[in-house]
C-alpha cells in the first residue's frame, strides 16, 4: 500500500499548443479511492497514464509512496491497471490472463494457481477459469480484468473507465461491487470516469479536471455542497445546478421579485453589479405568493415516480434563462402554465460573474 | 449478322472499336435486364415479357432474314415465359436468376478446370500416347528414377525453406520498421520487387550470380564483391544443392515484400492497450512480441506461410529461367513441363497429379484457418 503524489506533473503532446495535463498537484492518501472526473479531453486519462508510466511526464514529478517513479518503466512501478476495453489476452484462458504477470515475475506454478483461485473466488469467476475471454460476457470480462489487477497485489490500482462498456444496469451493480471490493482490499485506487454519478457514488474523494487543469478536489459532499467554481457547480449533480446571472440587491441577490439574502462579505467581494448564482433543482420550490419569486413558464415536467423535474424558462433582465426545479411527482404544475418559483434560504451558491470563482461561504450543512 | 460484320469492317478503325463496345454493352445490358426483370411479377414485368416475346423473333428476322429460325426463337421465348409463369411461385424467379448468373462462370470452370483435371488424372495412368492404361507405372517411374528423387527432394527443400525464410524475414522487417520514421519508404523498397515477374527477377539474379574464370574480371555483382575481399569466384548455380538455395533467394526477394506488407498491416491491428497491459504486467519487449503480437497475428501468419508454400510448390519460372533444371536443380513443376515437351504425356500428367496432391493439404489448412477466424468474429 502506498500514497500517490502528483507534483506539478505536466504532459505536453508533441505539436500541441497547450498542455494536456497542466501542473497537476494531487495527493492520494494510502488506501484512498480517488476518482478523476471531467468531460472528454480534460486530461483525466492522460493523468492516469502518466501515473502508469504509459505517458511521458514532461515536467514535474510523480511519486508512489516516497519513491519518485517519474522515469521508472511501468513494470517497475508496482501498479496494476484495468483498461476500458479490458485488454485481455485473447489467446489465453481466464486463469492464464490473471496469472500472466505472476508468471513473468517468476512466481512458482503452485503459488500462481493459488493466488489466481483466490482472486477468482473474490470475483465469482471460479467456474470460468478455463474459458477464453471470447466465451465470456461483458460483465465477466470486466471481472477478469479486475482479477488480473488484484492477483498482482499491487501498491496502486489504476482504473480507466472500466464500466463504460457495460450496460446501464450492470454498470450500477458493478459500481458498488468495485467500491466495496476496494474498501475490503484497502489498496490505493485512482479511478477515471466521465460520469459524475459514478464519481459521486464510488470515490472517497473526487478530483475534477477541465482542459488539463485541476478544478477542485474534495469529498463527494464537498463538491456537491461547496463547488469552488461555476464549472464544478455545473458538472457535479444531476440534473445540473441552475446557474443564473442576476442583479445584486441590498443585502442579497435579486431572484425575480424576491431578494434572496446573502451575507454582506460575499457581495463585498465583487465590484460588478451582477453575480452568477447557482441553485440546485431540489432547492427551488413553487410558491403561491403572487408577489414573491420568479415567474417561470413551464416547458415540460418529467415524472420520475416520487419526484418530478420541472423544466421551464424565465426572463431575467431581458435574457431568456432555462431553469430546472424538483417538484412533487404527483402534484405539480403542467406544461404551458406560469408558476412562481422561489429559492430555499441558505441554499444559494454565489459566483463571481467574471472569474466564475465562488464568493459565498459554504452552505450550512 | 454477316452484314453487320461487313458494315463494321468498312468503318474507320477507331470507330470499329466504339461500335463493338456499344454492341457488347447493349447485348450484355439486355441479358442482365432480362435476368433482373423477367422473374418480377407485376405490370413492368408483364410489359417486359410481352415486348421480349415480340422483339426477339423480330430482331432475329431482321438480322438473319430467315422465318424458320425467327419462328423457332419466338416459340422458344414464348415457351420459356409460359413455363416461368407456371412456376412463378415465390423463389422460382430467384432460382432462375441464380442459374443465369452462375452459368457463365460455371461453364468456364468446367471447361477450364474440371475437364482438364479429369483428363490429367486419366493421362497419369496411361502410357505416353494416351491409348493404354498402365496402372501406377508412371508413378513408379517417378519414385524409382534417382533424378526424379532429386527433383522431389528439391521441391521439398523449396517448400520447407522458401516460405519460412520469406515469412520470417518479412515479419522481422515489419516489426523493425513499425512506427519508424520513413516507414513508407522502407516498405516501398522491400515491396518493389513484387512488381517484377519471376522470370525478370531470375534474369537479374543470374547476372548477379554470374561467374567467370578466376583470371578474368568478374562482372557478376556477387563475385565482384567476393573478389574485393579476396574470395571466389563462385558459381552458385553450377552445383547442387547450392543452386536450389540460390534460386530460393530469388523467390524470397520477391515474396518477402508481400509477407512484410500483409504482416505489417496485421501488426498495426494489435490494440495498443494489449501492449500496454503486457508492459504493466512486466513483459519485456521480446515477450510482448511473442505473447501479444504473435498470437494476435497468427491467422495472418498462416495465410502468408501457406500462400508462400503453395507458390514454392508450384515454382516453375525461376527454375526454367535460371538453370532449366541443370545440375540437379529441377523441381516438380519444371519436370512436369519438361516431360510434356518430350512428348511423355503420361509422366508429365503423373508429375502434375503429384503436385496437386501435395498442394491439397495446404489448401485445407488455409480454408480451415479462414473458417476459424470467421467463427472467431
Amino acid at each position: 500500500m502506498a500514497s500517490v503524489t502528483f507534483d506539478n506533473a505536466t504532459r505536453m503532446y508533441p505539436g500541441g499548443t497547450r498542455a494536456a495535463v497542466d501542473k497537476l498537484n494531487l495527493e492520494v492518501a494510502d488506501g484512498e479511492f480517488l476518482v478523476l472526473v471531467g468531460p472528454s479531453g480534460c486530461g483525466k486519462s492522460t493523468s492516469l497514464r502518466m501515473l502508469a508510466g504509459l505517458e511521458e511526464v514532461n515536467d514535474g514529478r510523480i511519486l508512489i509512496g516516497d519513491r519518485d517513479v517519474t522515469d521508472i518503466p511501468p513494470k517497475d512501478r508496482d501498479i496494476a491497471m484495468v483498461f476500458q476495453n479490458y485488454a485481455l489476452y485473447p489467446h489465453m484462458t481466464v486463469a492464464e490472463n490473471m496469472g500472466f504477470a505472476l508468471k513473468i515475475a517468476g512466481v512458482s506454478k503452485d503459488e500462481r494457481a493459488a493466488r489466481v483461485l483466490e482472486a477468482a473466488k473474490l470475483l465469482d469467476l471460479e467456474d470460468y477459469l478455463t474459458r477464453k475471454p471470447k466465451a465470456l460476457s461483458g460483465g465477466q470480462r470486466q471481472r477478469v480484468a479486475m482479477g488480473r489487477a488484484i492477483v498482482r497485489q499491487p501498491q496502486v490500482f489504476l482504473m480507466d473507465e472500466p464500466l463504460s462498456n457495460l450496460d446501464a444496469k450492470l454498470r450500477v451493480q458493478t459500481r458498488t461491487q468495485i467500491a466495496s471490493l476496494q474498501r475490503r482490499l484497502g489498496v490505493t485506487t485512482v479511478y477515471v470516469t466521465h460520469d459524475q454519478t459514478e464519481a459521486l457514488t464510488m470515490g472517497d474523494r473526487i478530483a475534477v479536471l477541465k482542459d488539463g487543469l485541476l478544478q477542485q478536489v474534495g469529498t463527494p459532499r464537498d463538491l456537491y455542497e461547496r463547488p469552488e467554481n461555476v464549472f464544478v457547480a455545473g458538472f457535479i449533480g444531476s440534473p445540473a445546478m441552475n446557474l443564473l446571472q442576476v442583479g445584486l440587491a441590498d443585502g442579497g441577490v435579486q431572484f425575480g421579485q424576491s431578494v434572496v439574502p446573502v451575507e454582506r462579505e460575499t457581495i463585498a467581494q465583487t465590484t460588478a453589479s451582477t453575480a452568477t448564482i447557482g441553485v440546485r433543482p431540489e432547492d427551488i420550490r413553487v410558491t403561491e405568493d403572487p408577489n414573491a419569486g420568479l415567474a417561470v413558464t413551464v416547458d415540460l415536467v418529467e415524472e420520475l415516480g416520487a419526484d418530478g423535474y420541472l423544466y421551464g424558462h424565465a426572463d431575467i433582465n431581458g435574457v431568456r434563462t432555462d431553469l430546472v426545479a424538483r417538484v412533487d411527482g404527483r402534484i405539480h404544475p403542467y406544461a404551458g402554465e406560469t408558476v412562481r418559483l422561489e429559492v430555499l434560504p441558505n441554499h444559494l451558491h454565489v459566483f463571481d460573474v467574471e472569474s466564475g470563482l465562488r464568493l459565498s461561504k459554504p452552505v450550512t450543512l | 449478322m454477316p452484314e453487320l460484320f461487313d458494315w463494321i469492317a468498312t468503318l474507320p478503325v477507331l470507330l470499329q472499336g466504339v461500335v463493338i463496345i456499344a454492341v457488347f454493352v447493349a447485348v450484355v445490358g439486355l441479358i442482365v435486364l432480362a435476368v433482373e426483370y423477367l422473374p418480377r411479377p407485376g405490370r413492368g414485368g408483364t410489359i417486359f415479357r410481352i415486348s421480349l416475346a415480340v422483339l426477339v423473333p423480330v430482331i432475329i428476322l431482321a438480322l438473319l432474314h430467315t422465318y424458320d429460325i425467327a419462328i423457332a426463337a419466338g416459340a422458344l421465348v414464348g415457351l420459356g415465359l409460359f413455363l416461368l409463369d407456371r412456376r412463378a411461385r415465390r423463389g422460382a424467379g430467384s432460382l432462375l436468376q441464380l442459374w443465369a448468373f452462375l452459368a457463365p462462370a460455371g461453364a468456364l470452370l468446367i471447361l477450364g478446370l474440371v475437364i482438364p483435371f479429369i483428363r490429367t488424372v486419366l493421362f497419369a495412368f496411361q502410357d505416353d500416347s494416351g491409348t493404354e492404361f498402365v496402372g501406377f507405372e508412371n508413378f513408379a517411374w517417378i519414385f524409382s528414377n534417382p533424378d526424379n528423387l532429386i527433383t522431389v527432394g528439391n521441391t521439398l527443400i523449396w517448400v520447407l525453406v522458401a516460405p519460412a525464410a520469406s515469412t520470417i524475414l518479412g515479419l522481422i522487417y515489419a516489426v523493425f520498421i513499425d512506427n519508424s520514421r520513413g516507414e513508407k519508404i522502407y516498405k516501398l523498397l522491400v515491396f518493389l520487387p513484387m512488381a517484377i515477374s519471376f522470370v525478370g527477377a531470375s534474369i537479374i539474379w543470374r547476372l548477379v550470380y554470374q561467374a567467370r574464370p578466376a583470371d578474368e574480371a568478374q562482372v557478376g555483382l556477387m563475385n565482384a564483391v567476393l573478389g574485393m575481399v579476396g574470395l571466389g569466384p563462385v558459381d552458385p548455380l553450377s552445383s547442387a544443392p547450392a543452386n536450389t538455395f540460390a534460386m530460393i533467394v530469388v523467390f524470397v526477394w520477391i515474396q518477402v515484400g508481400f509477407a512484410m506488407v500483409v504482416l505489417s498491416a496485421a501488426i498495426k491491428g494489435v490494440p495498443a492497450e494489449q501492449h500496454e497491459a503486457a508492459a504493466l504486467d512486466g513483459a519485456s519487449a521480446f515477450r510482448r512480441f511473442t505473447q501479444v503480437t504473435i498470437p494476435w497475428i497468427r491467422p495472418t501468419l498462416i495465410v502468408v506461410l501457406s500462400t508462400a508454400s503453395i507458390a514454392s510448390l508450384k515454382v516453375f519460372d525461376i527454375v526454367i529461367a535460371m538453370t532449366n533444371g541443370r545440375n540437379s536443380s529441377g523441381v516438380l513443376a519444371q519436370q512436369m513441363y519438361e516431360r510434356f515437351t518430350l512428348g511423355e504425356n503420361g509422366r508429365a500428367a503423373a508429375f502434375a497429379l503429384l503436385l496437386c496432391i501435395l498442394v491439397i493439404p495446404l489448401i485445407v489448412i488455409n480454408v480451415r484457418n479462414l473458417r476459424r477466424s470467421r467463427e472467431g468474429q
